[in-house]
């Protein structure tokens, strides 16, 4: 069979694939890198700036010379210039740079030379502070105390951990009973029950939010992990149920009408042989449920944000970029505390994630 | 799926005689075991000043909602089961789909037609007030920059979702680096909108021309000779394009899931035909893979499409809607936590309700064509 040469080669397709991984990656990279530098270098140079460059380096140090008065030139160095010149940096002749720091009369003078740097000095500070619940005092590197807010994530963590788990668990659960009776329980108004069930896939879970608020309040139930299981399970179960029914509903009939036939209850059928077979499914659900929950911002807010001792990773990471946006060695450290689950997830579990998702791509 | 014979015998509950008096007991102390677990571990869980340490709550709470709704399965089972066989028959379907029913009615159901309600009302939910409130939704300067906002994400974030979606699924079926790849570019996919955005902030962060710029968009831009911008505050309505990238970011590697899986499934000698017959790999790629994959181009662009209607946390973390960036979810957000105007919160959350309509219908109808 003639064959065409390929109009695109092996070369063009892995060099634009390179380039576009590289931009997907980069954001991340800048993220992680910040996280781990300390806080006077994230704010004084571009994360990128730990890579090899060349940069001034100073070479020497100099006293400042006397009289200095107006704008008339000075020469330091063999290199004459204005005050403001110096104090902007000035390039010698032999590529040397001499820089004025300071102010006229209790500067100095740095000799500087260009070399090749990089400069990362690695820290975990920013992960203890944005991690602690109280004040953290640490020593500065010139020896001085400083004192510093903490973010709360470690409590925020285990927070999102007990929100997570139950209600990842619970949803699965109860979609699992409600697949194996859509699915091999005959009763009156089946059908109608499940073709609510595929209307509900796509309802914009905004419009629960209102009266299930006004309820939980009258329950006391804002602000408890209670509420907000119930409230995932709600939102999460018309998925779930669908999904676990495609599964369910093909196991072939024989298998289950034999142990009927042996006396077997539904409930026994149900856990010695729905359960076990159904497996893959359940994994891939619950991987979904697992990432949606603990990813979620909207009904944790809505349900927990109220109560400080509760509030999960997501709120409280949204609250750190209110108040302290320009703290970005914070920032950093706590956007990758809260990616760290989810990144164990996906890398350990990408088989099952990937089908997961693509089971889920449904929900709404 | 290999399915192994299961030992039928360990189903078979036939007791001999004498037991059913002890599976009687056994099963009324589970029931009340069930009742002093529920409610000990309420009381312990809702102490709020209780004294116990955070991570053993935390497992004190996983615990306790876990086990407890495994118990009210078993146990609402076993009562079901101990009933005449007619009943049991008719009991035992609502042990196994009451729960999920409860929560579904409870949860979505009954919150669609209270919401709806709310709508017609004031502030408070005091004095009705007919359609003011869906007028006010269309006629207020906010809630329309809104809409337009969402109406970029749609036309700007789903096409771009879509297209780099297909055309890096596209690169990777033919690299030799096609696994590598795919994990860069899905991976954004497994973290939170929320984090996200912090990643995202932080590119696009802006500083004072005299500072250096730690923001790499801007760090490139003045290395260009430009002085910084604001991408995320000025230039409205073009600010709302740098929140759109965060977006595409994320969920390019969705779709690029699922188009790679579809090509994949494309018969070769469709490609090998269309190749003899003098087509180049775009033409193939447009004329025969494109129209083979519609309909998971279709699944994907209507996911992204609901996806994207909602989007909230996003916005909420690079500019919480500030410098018309206001969307649809965020604008809902205002009215109802903000402002406290549940009627006006209400009517918004219905509007998206009515836009996700068609996908609900067409979803349906797919549904009874699978029936019949």
């Amino acid at each position: 069979m003639p064959r065409r040469r390929r109009w695109l080669g092996p070369l063009a397709v892995n060099g634009t694939l390179a380039v576009i991984c590289f931009i997907w990656l980069v954001p991340t990279i800048g993220l992680l890198v910040s996280s781990v530098r300390p806080a006077a270098d994230v704010l004084n140079s571009g994360w990128w700036s730990v890579l090899p460059h060349q940069d001034y380096v100073m070479t020497k140090e100099l006293p400042i010379p006397t009289g200095v008065t107006g704008d008339a030139p000075i020469t330091i160095e063999g290199v004459s210039a204005t005050f403001d010149a110096f104090r902007g940096g000035v390039t010698a002749p032999d590529g040397r740079r001499i820089l004025w720091v300071g102010n006229r009369r209790t500067g100095r003078i740095e000799i500087q030379q260009k070399q090749w740097v990089a400069p990362f000095n690695f820290t975990l500070r920013n992960y203890q502070i944005v991690l602690s619940g109280g004040d953290k005092t640490y020593e500065n590197t010139g020896g001085t105390l400083r004192t510093e807010r903490g973010g709360d994530l470690g409590s925020a963590f285990m927070n999102s951990i007990a929100v997570t788990i139950p209600a990842t668990v619970i949803p699965l659960t109860v979609a699992a009973f409600a697949a194996y009776g859509f699915a091999w329980m005959r009763f009156r108004g089946r059908m109608a029950l499940f073709a609510l069930l595929v209307a509900l896939l796509v309802i914009p879970l905004q419009i629960a939010l209102v009266p299930v608020l006004r309820d939980y309040t009258g329950l006391d139930l804002n602000g408890t992990y209670l509420g907000v299981w119930l409230a995932h399970t709600g939102f999460g179960l018309p998925l779930a149920i669908y999904l676990v029914f495609g599964f369910v509903a093909e196991i072939p009939r024989d298998l289950i009408d034999s142990a009927v036939t042996d006396g077997a209850s539904h409930f026994a059928v149900f856990r010695r042989i729905i359960v076990p077979l159904s497996v893959p499914v359940l994994a891939s659900f619950a991987i979904f449920q697992f990432l949606w929950v603990w990813n979620d911002y909207l009904v944790a807010t809505t349900f927990l944000g109220g109560t400080q001792d509760v509030q999960v990773l997501t709120i409280k990471l949204v609250n750190l970029a209110g108040t302290r946006g320009q703290d970005w060695q914070l920032l950093t450290a706590g956007a990758f505390v809260s990616m760290i689950i989810p990144l164990i997830v996906f890398f350990a579990l990408q088989r099952y994630f990937v089908r997961g998702l693509l089971a889920g791509s449904v929900k709404g | 799926m290999a399915l192994t014979e299961p030992p039928l015998a360990a189903f078979n509950d036939e007791a001999p005689p004498g037991a059913r008096a002890r599976n009687l007991a056994l099963g009324i102390g589970g029931v009340i075991l069930t009742v002093v677990f529920l409610v000990a571990g309420y009381v312990i869980l809702a102490d709020k000043a209780s004294p116990i340490p955070k991570p053993l709550i935390t497992l004190l709470a996983i615990i306790w909602g876990v086990g407890g709704l495994l118990a009210i399965f078993t146990v609402s089972n076993w009562i079901v089961e101990q009933l005449p066989a007619r009943a049991m028959q008719i009991l035992l379907p609502a042990v196994f789909i009451g729960p999920a029913v409860i929560f579904l009615v409870y949860f979505l159901v009954l919150p669609s037609i209270r919401t709806f309600w709310t709508s017609f009302f004031d502030q408070d939910g005091a004095a009705f007030v007919g359609l003011a409130n869906y007028i006010r939704v269309f006629t207020d300067d906010a809630t329309l920059l809104a809409f337009r906002n969402n109406l970029l994400w749609l036309a700007i974030g789903a096409s771009l979702t879509v297209i780099m979606g297909l055309l890096i699924a596209g690169l990777a079926d033919r690299s030799r680096f096609e696994a590598i790849a795919k994990s860069i570019i899905f991976m954004p996919v497994a973290i939170s909108l929320v984090g996200a955005g912090i990643i995202w902030k932080f590119v696009y962060a802006v500083r004072d021309p005299s500072s250096p710029q730690i923001g790499l968009l801007n760090a490139i831009w003045v290395g260009l000779g430009h002085s910084p911008i604001g991408w995320l505050a000025d230039n409205q309505p073009f600010n709302n394009f740098f929140l759109i990238v965060v977006v595409v970011w994320l969920q390019t590697g969705f779709a690029m899931v699922l188009f790679s899986a579809a090509i994949k499934g494309v018969p070769a000698d469709l490609l090998d035909a269309a190749r003899v017959d003098g087509a180049n790999e775009i033409q193939t790629f447009m004329r025969i893979v494109v129209p083979t994959i519609m309909p998971t181009i279709i699944t994907v662009t209507t996911t992204i499409v609901i996806f994207t209607l909602k989007i909230f946390d996003v916005v909420v973390v690079l500019t919480n809607g500030n410098f018309g960036t206001q969307v649809i979810a965020t604008e809902f957000y205002t009215q109802f936590f903000s402002n406290r105007s549940f009627g006006l919160g209400s009517a918004i959350a219905i509007v998206l309700l009515i836009m996700v309509l068609p996908v609900m219908i067409y979803n349906l109808r797919r549904f009874q064509q699978q029936q019949a």
